[in-house]
């Protein structure tokens, strides 16, 4: 608890800087790396942060300086040439995307590597700590590296902010952003070109395997949670903050332990967890809104049924029992007895020794239900010429899902009918 | 280069070829089934499982630590697959999310056991080909040739008698399922091969470079061939002579030998890409067909 205080009250100058310095990055990587989710670009952001490790070895052996003022301009450069070597390899050969993806990431990363161990058994190498990009560090976060962060996070919200009706449109639907009169590929290669400086900015933190995450889960997370896009910015921000403070305090507590990384976890699992619990979109709640459905179903089901029987027998007293029911149509056994239970609690059934009858209530919905199934099926049979014999199915379904208004609509097109295409009668 | 050692030189590029022998015979029936994107999430994604391999056995060589290694890679492959289904989230997004994810587990673990275990980020990152002749010997042969051998013949005797199931789930799923091949078995026997070779090749290339191997000779060879077979032919060769051209360089520079393969597979492809541009552009377009 002490520990945790200690840790949020950004008392200590190096728990300040790194905190800072990776909210700063992961909040301006989640920004743009909406658009890059919902364009479907999620791993052509993989590629250019693996890319950029030659741009940042080249950089250094030229300057023979790790600051990030001299190196970052080497890894733009190298990511935006693996970002065109993708599109020509794309637009001139038979290659298909994620070919050129997965051989433009390895061939690049394997110069960097290429690169590295040259300069690593040079006499300045074991000081270059240019290791610290693979897999990122956090902790060696300094002031200076504070400021070019600012200004890369406030380029790229102020550009995402200039340009959020053409990049919005764009994606969403790139061929009418064309037809509105934007100049498309340019606001493509804007575009692009704000993506590679987001990860160029972001490597130092999580390095240039783990980059990808903080371009996509925070969008892929906030995704579950809003249909809105400026919403969705604001949450994969949120989510983005979230996991940096989080990966920042394990790290803080452990001191062995790397923060990259575990910004990565933090941030995959708050993105699984949004999967599973998000209302509306989640999991959890498109499972329980099909079981909802599902149960409904089947109590309006053992209604029609009852009624069916009644009809048939002409004497709707007699009623049913469990057997009898399931003779006729099949439930599980356990599923009947719920179903049954919570019809009679809701007094749409009495039970009178084994057999279960309709109440009054429950006549009047299992005699609406039948009725609209089969003015579907006329329906079908009148106006969509579909044979007698092929309309139940249908009609099976849509009975659960006619609203009042639809029926009267239904009942006026087909002229207030009597019988159905089977000849039985539709029940006012 | 006159400290080149010639035996060792000899068992080097010997590995090399074939690991990336290996990768280039996956890597061919990735590309065709449009997978490349997955054997990469898979080579990144089997690190957990080789650090806990690392940390339960002290190494990978012996059969239950590599089948477990391997199973991670699967379990991505089937995680991806449920993430896309249950979750409704589109493809890419999902490998991005599920790779990271489990490499970043591999690093945390890596550098929470690193104390322990004999298995560093360097190893993570780019391998060490060239250590492997201190290996142990068996038959004179160093003990990660041995297993990378049996890799490959794994692997050779997976695609000759599997041939025409590998063949035809690739090209035509429908007419394979109508035929009574299961399109999903084959998918995951690809996938188990991928895994093994990734985590076998792990030592000598690390977890990423393992993608050059699956990805680079597969496409020179695709950008010359229509062929299933010439594909599987070319792509070797290219491994074979990527695998001498990146030892001889990385002797010259005196740098990492898997990433100097990478780059001359990576030059390779250069050379064909523009070659084959010129190509088209005096012949007129053939027709690409489909024959075995």
């Amino acid at each position: 608890m002490k520990d945790l205080l200690q840790f949020l009250s950004l008392q200590d100058p190096n728990v300040r800087y790194v905190v800072l310095g990776t909210l700063l990055v992961s909040i301006s990587t989640a920004v743009i790396g909406n658009f890059a989710y919902l364009r479907k670009r999620a791993l052509v952001g993989d590629a250019v942060a693996h890319s950029v490790l030659p741009g940042i070895c080249l950089a250094f052996m030229l300057q023979g300086s790790r600051s990030l003022w001299v190196l970052l301009p080497g890894a733009f450069i190298s990511g935006w040439l693996a970002l065109m070597s993708i599109e020509l390899i794309n637009r001139k050969s038979r290659l298909k995307t994620d070919i050129a993806i997965a051989l433009v990431l390895s061939v690049f990363y394997g110069l960097g590597v290429l690169l590295l161990t040259f300069i690593q058994q040079g006499e300045r190498g074991s000081q270059s700590g240019l290791q610290h990009f693979l897999f990122g560090q956090a902790a060696a976060i300094l002031p200076g590296d504070l400021s070019l962060f600012a200004f890369t996070g406030a380029l790229l919200c102020s550009s995402v902010i200039l340009l959020y009706r053409p990049f919005k449109l764009m994606s969403f639907d790139p061929a009418f952003t064309q037809a509105m009169g934007w100049p498309l590929r340019r606001l493509e290669w804007i575009l692009s070109t704000l993506t590679v400086l987001a990860i160029v900015t972001g490597i130092q933190t999580v390095g240039v395997v783990l980059m990808a995450a903080l371009l996509i889960s925070p969008a892929l997370a906030a995704r579950f949670w809003t249909h809105r896009l400026p919403r969705m910015i604001v949450l994969s921000a949120l989510f983005a903050s979230l996991a940096s403070v989080l990966g920042c305090y394990v790290s803080f507590r452990q001191s062995h332990m790397p923060t990259g990384p575990w910004i990565i976890v933090m941030m995959s699992l708050l993105a699984f967890a949004s999967m599973l619990l998000a209302p509306e979109k989640g999991w959890l709640s498109r499972r329980l809104a099909q079981g909802q459905h599902q149960w409904k179903v089947n109590a309006e089901n053992l209604l029609k049924l009852l009624y069916h029987s009644g009809e048939q027998s002409g004497d709707f007293q007699i009623g049913l029992t469990r057997e009898g029911i399931i003779a006729k149509r099949y439930f599980s056994p356990l599923m009947l007895r719920l179903q049954l239970w919570s019809l009679l609690r809701g007094a749409w059934l009495s039970k009178e020794g084994q057999h279960y009858r309709l109440s009054e209530r429950g006549m009047e919905r299992g005699a609406r239900l039948a009725r609209l199934h089969r003015l579907w099926e006329l329906y079908l049979t009148r106006y969509l010429r579909i044979a007698a014999d092929h309309v139940h199915d249908d009609a099976e379904a849509m009975e659960h899902l006619i609203t009042p208004q639809i029926e009267a609509e239904l009942e006026a097109a087909l002229d207030y009918p009597e019988r159905d295409p089977h000849n039985r009668d539709i029940p006012r | 280069m006159e400290n080149i050692l010639w035996q060792d030189a000899f068992w080097i590029v010997l590995t090399g070829s074939l690991v990336a022998v290996s990768g280039a015979l996956l890597g061919s029936y990735l590309l065709l089934r449009r997978q490349a994107m997955i054997g990469d999430a898979i080579a990144h994604s089997v690190l957990p499982g080789i650090a806990a391999a690392y940390l339960l056995s002290g190494g990978l060589h012996s059969a239950p630590a590599l089948l477990g290694a391997a199973s991670v890679g699967l379990g991505c492959t089937w995680l991806i697959d449920t993430v896309q289904r249950k979750g409704g989230v589109q493809n890419d997004a999902a490998m991005g999310l599920v790779f990271t994810f489990l490499f970043a587990i591999g690093v945390i673990m890596v550098s929470a056991f690193g104390g322990n275990v004999d298995l560093d980020q360097e190893c993570v990152l780019y391998g060490e080909l060239g250590f492997i002749v201190f290996d142990e010997r068996y038959w004179g042969i160093p003990r990660s040739t041995l297993w990378l051998g049996g890799n490959l013949v794994l692997i050779l005797l997976v695609i000759i008698l599997g041939y025409r199931g590998l063949f035809l789930t690739t090209f035509d799923p429908e007419y394979a399922r109508a035929t009574g091949f299961s399109t999903g078995r084959w998918h995951y026997l690809l996938m188990a091969l991928v895994s093994v070779s990734a985590v076998n090749s792990f030592e000598s290339v690390g977890a990423i470079l393992v993608v050059a191997f699956l990805t680079v000779p597969a496409a020179t060879a695709h950008l010359l061939s229509d062929k299933l077979r010439n594909m599987l032919v070319l792509a070797s060769v290219f491994s074979v002579a990527g695998s001498l051209g990146g030892y001889l360089l990385a002797a010259w520079l005196n740098a990492n030998i898997a990433g100097a393969m990478t780059v001359v597979l990576g030059l390779q492809f250069a050379l064909v890409f523009l070659w084959h541009k010129r190509l088209r552009a005096s012949a007129p377009e053939a027709s690409p067909q489909l024959s075995r």
